[in-house]
């Protein structure tokens, strides 16, 4: 440029008019800085996109990931028992590990620091002279443990932790109490020996059962009533005699409802009595629960909620049973399913405080995680070379303390965080606790403590590719055969005015059909059943009819519409024809179904939802027929003109043109149409979750609804727990969702760019 | 015929059947949504009936929702008796109102049991702020318990009581909303600087007492404002509620209904069409700019329009400038080779995401982690109660500007394939630099393209509620995100959005059947909304293409 100054330069201002050296180089250099964060902004932003994209990759990975990690013990501490060296019959910890208790067969109950072994008090209970023969706990939740004296008499404790917060520091106080308020209470008159025992409290009470050294069981309830004057509980008690178990018992267990009492035996055999009434009780079913003639019972618990038993036997079998009813209404031992054998003698089970598992101590000295509803086995490991006595897991199962014949406590901090996932829990038929087969059942919550989460992700699955199927039947004809149509046939002013308005319906918010779906045409649908089914036969035969009419019009008449207007004459004939079907749906209803075409299907037998699968099919339809509609039709407008025109030259009519030419050619891309559209109806929720009940059924009934894995989420992720099980498994199908649409589409993209140059080289 | 079946003619008959039921079925359903939306602020005639019920005779008056015509055998199932040889019956959903006092606001009954319909003159529609409609007949009008008008004369005097009871009712909302709720603000931020203070530990003792005796007075004396202003509310509240209505309800009971808890009264029936444009006109403005009542099923939405045109415009300054470099980049600076495919087939794809993948991601990254930290960092005192770590505005934009990331990208892409290559090579043989080609020649010349990519953003955005459910919409937001409290703009605020009110009202709502109208009325200004941007991004395309057609040739 400044060459060009030189060499005209007839006025000195021109010259002036230019930056002198120093400015151009300072205005070179600012221009090159600019340039320079041009580059650096538009790069980030390039970048930005690229990271953002990852980002919810890994992120949504990085949620679902420690569904799969496995459970794992850290290095343990060990620390003398403390309170002398009777034999350690229970231990336990509180939730915040601050303390741990640990009860001893002579009646000392010392607390302690389960981290570093510090005593922290120390207590004895009395046994009024006599010595203690037996020992139980109830729940783990309840804090309840029993001793079964040599004479006839138990003493019923509780372990508790008072929380107490002086100066915003944590402060947690062991306390032993006694529920009956004497330490010492009577269960046989007889006097004789209390060979096994034990405890369970419940909503009614506590209750005692006991196996006496003649063989006598015997039940004793306590209970509960608040009194009117004090305001305090009162128990009265009441004892029974059962009928005698046929074998020697070494374990008994009693749920909480009070209702159930199982016996297991010296044989392995597991008895129910049923107490429900304790005067008329009953043994009720006998079971061979281990396998062999000389294998035993030799340890017992329930899960929380105590429904499931798992029964650990001499052979080092862990297996889970529970009641289930049979067709005549009678409660059965069921064996539910099995665990990972231990290499030893089972010699402990401690179930989990809030979730159905538990772990198990055999004589080997292996420590077994199982969990119960998933059937896994998170580890058996090896932790001692003496058998392992007693075991206990903290109530947020966040650690494990056993101990064995060394004399020692050990603890050591557990991750363990999402047991309840494993493969066969999401996928496989579960046999839930109170169900009388294995089921597929997506139940996340409940109201209660002692509830089963059911984490099975067939129903969602199964849910959402029943809606898009529903929604492909619908949209898929009309999306393609319309583009079809409106690329091939229809003369270019109309398709001026169509194409815009088919892709408008795209933008229409979902939440707006799925508000129609549900308000208007769900009801709509009920009451006009018969037009639902009328339309879908006679629209295609009045369109028929109408195009046989025009074909033998006057010549005169149809000069007056040239051809490729077809569709607009058609809309008065579907206008007529929905009309007609809507009139007629009363009349066709008491024609043929009685009066009620719905009460029809119930009297038939098929179960009908008012917001179902149809519904949501022609809902959802509509939604994705824009999709479909606009890739489909560039597809078919974009086949070069030289193939139809070819075709048309040799003959061919334009529709065996369409068929030959234009549908073969233009295939993969309305296969792409299809893909991009079903990936639409899989990850669409407001349709979904306002036009169908929700309900997670497993079936393709097109009558009722279902429940989709992305209205799941809608539904259930404002009340997931962070970091919970259930939380993760809605990632998870978060997770599922993007990556099937993802690929979907990538496949469609792919496909739709070898059509492109397909196209430009043909 | 079997040549004409052989020629393929009716088979093209059929498939052009396919587009005109996919064209009726939109227009069907906007002519649904327009008539029914709009029809909601009409004033139907008040209708009063005789119903034979046996041998009782009873009363009905109310607006008539529903007519339709239904099959005996369906009717009996519900419950009531139809003659045998009957087979179809008339009925109609009566709005019959006085939920306080029958506790049924909708009814069904039968055609065949009801007498002519009567359209009584005196027949009275009250809108009232609590329990619904009322529907009567009105008697008289009191002042402070004192009848001053009776019969004919009683609505001529209610009109003006009416206007001015109402403007009191509003003063006192207006005054509870704003200046008691900005002494309210104040206090509780005066208790989270007092918290702060505590927390604070690098002030010793004696400073930490003088700073809370100091923001002590301060709410002390906010306290005293509060007293003064209570007072004054008070008086306005009792000067409000200083006149009444008397009315007789169909069953012959009689009524007082004070005018502060009415919102209009019409007397239907001797309304002329002219009249009864102008009540259609001033309830749609009261429906577009008031709050909702009643658990959201009466009243405006306001707060809807609000929450949704700020939640689209804090995203639309996320990602414009996202978005337009992202393309920027891809096409301009990038070098073109097999990523840059696989970005822009990504980024192509992650239009096709499920929108609720979003809202979990949104939960999970913006809410949770970065909300969470955010809060732990800057929000201390205010734990464990959370700021910025639970949904809120910003993360609803957040997570729905990454969601339109991909429709800005694509369409900015599209308009810069479309610039002329003459243009960059001229601009750049003329000496100057990528960023002044850039800047100067590029950017202007596809700003068009720009402005459909965020016209399509904003339209996605709006309609957009599945994401929202989790990361940030509320069924009733307390105070608008944008008020006159500093900082002004509470990004932190859960806001109310017009899709998410559609889904509440329709699915959540205890008296569906009062509430329908008012979503369908809702349904149509959000498809208003949407549509209206869809047809300008349309239209900015198409001159746009126009213009290079007219440019390259």
């Amino acid at each position: 440029m400044s060459s060009t100054a030189t060499t005209s330069a007839p006025a000195p201002s021109a010259r002036e008019l230019l930056p002198q050296g120093e400015a151009r180089t300072r205005l070179r250099r600012i221009r090159h800085l600019k340039d320079l964060t041009t580059r650096f902004l538009v790069s980030a932003a390039g970048y930005g996109v690229v990271i953002s994209l990852a980002l919810i990759f890994v992120f949504l990975f990085a949620e679902v990931m420690p569904l799969l990690r496995n459970a794992s013990l850290a290095e343990p501490v060990s620390f003398p028992v403390p309170g002398g060296d009777s034999d350690t019959v229970f231990i336990a910890s509180e939730r915040y590990q601050e303390a741990a208790v640990r009860f001893a067969a002579d009646g000392t109950v010392s607390f302690f620091d389960p981290r570093d072994g510090r005593a922290l008090s120390q207590r004895v209970i009395s046994f009024d002279g006599a010595e203690a023969v037996s020992f139980s706990s109830g729940e783990p939740r309840t804090g309840l443990v029993i001793y079964g004296l040599s004479d006839g008499r138990a003493v019923l404790a509780k372990h508790e932790y008072d929380v107490t917060f002086p100066g915003d520091q944590r402060l947690v106080t062991p306390k032993l109490s006694y529920p009956l308020g004497e330490p010492l209470t009577t269960i046989d008159d007889a006097g004789q020996p209390l060979e096994v025992i034990t405890v369970q409290q419940g909503g009614t009470g506590i209750g005692i059962a006991a196996v006496t050294a003649d063989g006598r069981l015997l039940l004793t309830r306590y209970a509960s009533r608040r009194s009117f004057l004090t305001g305090e509980t009162e128990f009265v008690r009441s004892s029974y005699e059962l009928p005698p178990p046929p074998a020697a018992p070494t374990q008994i267990l009693l749920d909480i409802t009070m209702r159930n009492l199982l016996v297991g035996d010296a044989q392995g055999f597991l008895h129910y009595y049923d107490i429900s009434d304790p005067a008329q009780a009953r043994l009720r079913d006998s079971r061979r629960v281990l396998e062999g003639d000389l294998v035993s019972v030799t340890s017992m618990a329930y899960l929380l909620g105590t429904v499931s038993i798992i029964v650990g036997g001499s052979d080092g079998s862990v297996a889970q049973y529970f009641l289930v009813r049979d067709e005549n209404n009678i409660n059965r031992i069921t064996r539910i399913r099995e665990f990972r054998q231990h290499p030893a003698q089972i010699t402990t089970i401690f179930p989990e405080f809030t979730r159905k598992g538990f772990v198990v101590g055999d004589a080997g000295g292996n420590l077994g995680l199982h969990y119960g509803t998933s059937a896994s086995t998170l580890f058996i490991k090896n932790v001692s070379h003496q058998p392992i006595n007693n075991v206990a897991v903290a109530p947020r199962n966040n650690s494990l303390m056993w101990t064995d014949g060394t004399g020692q406590i050990h603890y050591a901090s557990l991750w363990n965080r999402h047991p309840e996932s494993s493969i066969t829990a999401l996928w496989n038929r579960v046999w839930y606790e109170g169900r009388s087969q294995p089921e597929f059942v997506w139940q996340s919550s409940s109201a209660t403590d002692e509830f089963e989460p059911k984490f099975s992700l067939v129903p969602l699955s199964v849910g959402t590719l029943k809606a898009a199927f529903y929604a492909m039947l619908f949209a898929m004809p009309l999306a393609i055969f319309g583009a079809i149509y409106t690329a091939y046939f229809m003369s270019p002013k109309m398709r001026g005015l169509v194409k815009p308005t088919i892709e408008v319906m795209e933008a229409l918010p979902t939440v707006i059909l799925g508000f129609l779906a549900g308000l208007w045409m769900a009801p709509f649908i009920e009451s006009h059943l018969p037009a639902a089914f009328s339309i879908i036969i006679l629209m295609p035969l009045f369109m028929l009819l109408a195009a046989g009419l025009w074909h033998n019009a006057p010549k005169a008449l149809k000069f007056l519409v040239p051809p490729g207007w077809e569709a607009a004459m058609l809309i008065p004939v579907v206008l007529f024809t929905g009309w007609l079907c809507i009139t007629l749906s009363p009349l066709i209803e008491i024609w043929f179904f009685g009066g009620s075409m719905r009460q029809w299907f119930t009297d038939v037998g098929i179960t009908y939802d008012q917001r179902n699968a149809l519904v949501v099919g022609i809902a959802m339809g509509f939604a994705v027929i824009p999709t479909i509609f606009s890739i489909a039709e560039d597809a078919v407008f974009n086949v070069p003109k030289h193939l139809t025109q070819g075709s048309l030259a040799l003959g061919a009519t334009p529709w065996q043109t369409v068929i030959g030419v234009v549908l073969l050619t233009a295939s993969p891309g309305i296969f792409s149409a299809v893909m991009i559209g079903f990936g639409r109806a899989v990850g669409e929720t407001m349709i979904v979750l306002m036009a169908t009940g929700n309900s997670p059924v497993v079936n393709f009934n097109i009558f009722e609804g279902m429940r989709t894995l992305s209205a799941n989420i809608a539904v259930e992720m404002p009340e997931a727990a962070v970091g919970s099980t259930h939380y993760r498994l809605l990632f998870l199908a978060g997770l599922v969702l993007f990556a099937f649409t993802f690929v979907l589409n990538t496949i469609a993209e792919v496909v739709r760019q070898r059509l492109r140059a397909k196209y430009s080289s043909l | 015929m079997r040549s004409w079946f052989k020629s393929g003619d009716p088979w093209i008959w059929l498939i052009g059947g396919a587009v005109s039921i996919s064209v009726i079925m939109v227009l069907g359903l906007l002519l649904l949504i327009a008539v029914r939306g709009l029809g909601h602020f009409w004033q139907p005639p008040i209708v009063e009936a005789t119903f034979h019920d046996g041998d009782q005779q009873i009363v009905v008056l109310g607006t008539i929702r529903t007519a339709e015509t239904v099959t005996a055998q369906a009717v009996r199932e519900a419950g009531f008796d139809v003659p045998e040889e009957q087979d179809l019956v008339d009925r109609y959903l009566f709005h019959l109102g006085n939920r306080d006092l029958t506790g049924r606001d909708f009814q069904w009954f039968i055609g065949d049991f009801l007498s002519e319909f009567r359209y009584p003159e005196d027949a009275i529609m009250l809108e009232r702020r609590e329990w619904g409609n009322f529907f009567g007949y009105l008697q008289a009008i009191k002042q402070d318990g004192e009848v001053i008008a009776e019969g004919e004369r009683a609505f001529e005097e209610l009109v003006p009581r009416l206007a001015r009871s109402r403007e009191l009712v509003d003063a006192t909302v207006r005054m509870e909303r704003f200046d008691i709720g900005r002494i309210n603000f104040a206090i509780e931020r005066e208790r989270l600087e007092q918290r702060r203070i505590e927390l604070n530990e690098r002030l010793d003792e004696e400073e930490r007492a003088a700073l809370i005796a100091a923001s002590q007075a301060e709410v002390d004396r906010l306290n005293q404002e509060y007293q003064v202003l209570f007072d004054e509310l008070t008086i306005l509240r009792a000067s409000g509620r200083r006149d009444a209505l008397v009315a007789r309800t169909s069953d012959g009971q009689q009524v007082t209904i004070n005018l502060g808890d009415v919102v209009r009264a019409t007397r239907a029936n001797t309304m002329t069409v002219p009249q009864k444009m102008r009540e259609y006109g001033a309830r749609f403005w009261a429906f577009m700019t008031g709050y909702p009542r009643e658990a959201n099923t009466e009243g405006g939405i306001f707060p809807a329009i609000f929450g949704t045109v700020t939640m689209v415009l804090i995203m639309s300054i996320v990602v414009t400038p996202f978005g337009v470099l992202a393309a920027i980049y891809l096409r301009e600076y990038a070098k073109q080779g097999p990523v840059t495919r696989i970005v822009r087939i990504s980024v192509n794809n992650l239009a096709g995401v499920p929108s609720i993948v979003f809202g979990v991601f949104g939960l999970g990254f913006f809410v949770y982690f970065l909300g969470g930290n955010i809060d732990q960092l800057f929000f201390p005192e205010r734990l464990p109660a959370p700021t910025f770590g639970s949904p809120g505005l910003i993360w609803a934009s957040l997570t729905l500007a990454l969601l339109t990331l991909p429709v800005v990208i694509v369409s900015t892409e599209e308009g810069l394939t479309r610039i002329p290559r003459a243009m960059r090579e001229g601009s750049l043989a003329l000496g100057a630099t990528k960023a002044e080609t850039l800047w100067k020649v590029i950017v202007p010349v596809s700003t068009p393209a720009m402005m459909t990519g965020l016209i399509l953003a904003v339209a996605r955005a709006a309609g957009e509620v599945a994401p929202l459910m989790l990361v940030g919409v509320v069924k009733l937001a307390p105070n608008l995100p944008v008020d006159g409290q500093f900082p002004f703009i509470h990004l932190e605020r859960r806001i109310m959005h017009l899709g998410f009110h559609i889904y509440d009202v329709g699915f959540q709502s205890p008296n569906a059947e009062a509430a329908r109208p008012l979503v369908y009325a809702t349904a149509l200004v959000l498809v208003l909304l949407i549509l209206v941007l869809n047809l300008t991004a349309i239209a900015v395309r198409n001159r746009l293409r126009e213009r290079y057609k007219s440019e390259s040739d």
